[in-house]
């Protein structure tokens, strides 16, 4: 595969002056005094291959933006280098410094030339944009009448006339109506599939699931973490628990089966193990069968006083969406003031309900009704199972649910 | 070296309907809205021209010697007049082009040297509008232009590069200090009534007519006034001196630009 982006020891620093004068002397070639440099990314080094779609993540000041706009041209790299290998087209915070006053035609068109298009070219491609952008008669009408949505539509249309070979998209993917949200994020989907290149920021872990290849985890200006789109979200996700605690913690660890397993949170309560049960003899399982009566048993140390301790757990299938979950706050039995030192144990007795596969429970301990606020531990890919078929008839899907047929003449009175 | 000038020259090239489509673009929106549009940009200095002649005409006629015409005074502040309007929107433009397309800039990434083109051609479109009003009075005054006027473009021209080049320059220090886009108007307005365009240098005493010497604006009004109102060629050596600063300011220009580029976007 072939390099479309190629980033070399990038760093970007606003630069600061303490006076006019300083200013000035560096204009001039003089020597400055009490020039302060503040990083707000650093010594990044990462490539993007042809065809590959890369999601950027990190909070809001990671420098995810800053790096967006330096690959796509409108800031210019402090240190290092940005290497393209093909045209870069990108959709920035909204907007593309279009004018109010005209018409969202009169916008598109000139919309087009900034990208460096001839008249004709325009011209041949806006008819597809009205149709993309489906805003109707508004087409020629002021911009100013549009909503915000609107003008996201004639916005994104514009910027994806023509398939460029990278794709930028900061943000655009949550603004306007559900339906539109759906077109565009189609859009992307067909200009991969057709061999574009994406780089994405977002704050949807499900967008960049079902699109990135890889993931980019940007953490105060420097890469923290690249790689599976899956592994990095857990990480990410924990990271955000529990933000500004000081004793709060991140783990990855590598299971055996090269799966990567996240576990993070505070420390005041501890997950010792959890395992999977038959509820009738109490034998530790590994697979269970569809209906089997079977039970969670989550072990805890409790560590230090606190004040709550609600447990949950989620089930989640092979593709990491979440089958079903619940804790002890929504099953009204949260515990107060468990002792320090003292251990607890957990048993969720449930009927196994599953569809046939691999499955893995995410457990976490924590204070109030999310795990959120107060994150004492969390375990993803905590116990993992195989369900199998052995006494029911074939289904597909995650889920049993097994009907009741009935099937009786058509009397014609029945609506 | 040469193929990456060519390079850049052909990238350039292919943003020419960009370039066609943000200056006509640019003229429509400053009189999107108005029913009367472009007219407006023209009514201001023409206003003037009249509130001066209606006031001043009978103080003045007398005084401008070599004209064979009794109109000589709203012929000879109306040259001046489109000499220092050329001049002051051109500085204008160069003044307000990066803080006004700062959303353009940080947004999308297109070559920024088109800018300055951009604003130089819809300071021409301007410009030409003046010039054909003001020659629509002209001729109703029975003062007919003749082969003098081939001059012009090239004035035309000088006048929009030296306001473009000085307003570029300080267009590109007021994205860092924004005080300078509110100086800039006032040392104009100053500049203004330094500049011989609503009385002339011959009616002042000798002993000051040295102080004008330093004002190149002095001399660009007088060409105007040479080839409109006098019928004869303006002093070559005055336009090649004009030229001369309109370059050094280009060259500033640049310099500046290229010593800030990397931190324009950064303080938009």
């Amino acid at each position: 595969m072939s390099v479309l982006i190629n980033v070399e020891n990038l760093g970007k620093a606003f630069r600061t002056y303490p006076n006019a004068t300083q200013r000035i002397r560096s204009w001039l070639g003089l020597p400055t005094r009490n020039v302060k440099d503040i990083w707000v990314l650093k010594n990044l080094n990462f490539q993007v291959h042809a065809g590959e779609a890369v999601g950027l993540v990190g909070e809001n000041g990671a420098g995810k933006s800053t790096l967006l706009k330096m690959i796509a041209g409108t800031l210019a790299p402090t240190e290092g280098g940005i290497q393209l290998f093909g045209e870069v087209r990108a959709i920035l915070e909204l907007g593309m410094g279009f004018n109010g006053e005209f018409t969202g035609r009169e916008n598109a068109r000139h919309g087009l030339s900034m990208m460096g298009m001839s008249a004709e070219e325009a011209d041949s491609l806006l008819p597809e944009v009205e149709a993309f952008a489906e805003v109707g008669d508004y087409f020629d009408r002021p911009l100013r009448t549009y909503s915000s949505g609107m003008q996201m539509r004639v916005t994104f249309a514009v910027a994806t006339a023509r398939r460029p070979q990278v794709l930028i998209v900061d943000e655009a993917l949550a603004v306007g109506d559900a339906y539109f949200q759906h077109k565009s994020f189609e859009k992307i989907r067909e200009m991969q599939r057709a061999g574009t290149t994406l780089l994405i920021v977002s704050h949807d872990r499900g967008a960049i699931q079902r699109i990135c290849d890889r993931v980019i985890l940007l953490e105060h200006g420097e890469i923290s973490r690249e790689g599976d789109p899956e592994v990095i979200m857990d990480y990410y996700n924990a990271m955000l628990a529990n933000k500004g605690n000081q004793k709060h913690t991140v783990h990855s660890e590598e299971l055996e089966d090269g799966r990567v397993a996240t576990t993070s949170g505070t420390g005041e309560a501890t997950i010792q193990s959890v395992t999977l049960h038959d509820a009738n003899s109490g034998d530790p399982i590994e697979i269970a069968t569809v209906g089997q009566e079977v039970e969670l048993k989550v072990k805890l140390d409790i560590n230090e006083h606190i004040d709550q301790l609600v447990v949950g757990y989620v089930i989640k299938d092979r593709l990491r969406q979440d089958v079903f979950g619940t804790n002890t706050h929504l099953l009204d039995q949260v515990l107060e003031n468990p002792k320090p030192g003292q251990t607890q144990c957990y048993r969720f007795r449930f009927t196994c309900n599953l569809g046939e596969g691999s499955y893995s429970t995410s457990v976490a301990a924590h204070a109030d009704d999310t795990h959120v606020r107060h994150n004492y531990h969390w375990k993803d890919l905590a116990c993992t199972f195989e369900v199998v078929n052995a006494n029911k008839k074939r289904f597909l899907g995650v889920a049993w649910i097994p009907p009741e047929l009935i099937i009786e003449p058509n009397s014609g009175d029945t609506p | 070296m040469i193929q990456r000038a060519l390079a850049i020259a052909r990238y350039w090239w292919s943003y020419r309907f960009f370039v066609r489509s943000a200056i006509r673009n640019d003229l429509r929106a400053r009189y999107a809205r108005s029913k009367l549009g472009l007219l407006w940009a023209l009514v201001q200095p023409l206003a003037m021209v009249l509130i001066y002649t209606l006031i001043l005409s009978h103080l003045m006629s007398a005084k401008l010697p070599e004209t064979d015409t009794v109109y000589a005074y709203p012929i000879y502040l109306m040259s001046g007049m489109l000499a220092w309007t050329l001049f002051s929107e051109a500085v204008g433009r160069g003044l307000g082009i990066f803080v006004e397309q700062g959303e353009l800039i940080k947004k999308v990434a297109f070559p920024r040297a088109l800018l300055p083109i951009i604003a130089l051609g819809s300071a021409t479109v301007n410009g030409l509008a003046l010039l054909s009003m003001m020659l629509m009075v002209f001729l109703f005054l029975g003062h007919w232009p003749d082969l003098h006027y081939l001059w012009m473009p090239g004035l035309m021209f000088l006048a929009l590069w030296l306001g473009l080049s000085i307003g570029l320059l300080f267009g590109l220090m007021n994205v860092f200090f924004r005080d300078i886009s509110q100086a800039i108007p006032v040392i104009l307005q100053f500049l203004f009534w330094l500049t011989p365009i609503v009385y002339a240098l011959s009616m002042l005493p000798p002993e000051y007519h040295s102080y004008f010497s330093w004002n190149p604006i002095a001399k660009l009004t007088a060409a105007f006034q040479d080839v409109i109102l006098y019928r004869r060629n303006p002093t070559e050596l005055h336009l090649v001196y004009l030229s001369g600063i309109a370059f050094i300011f280009t060259a500033l220009s640049a310099g500046l630009y290229l010593r800030v580029k990397h931190e324009l976007a950064d303080h938009l």
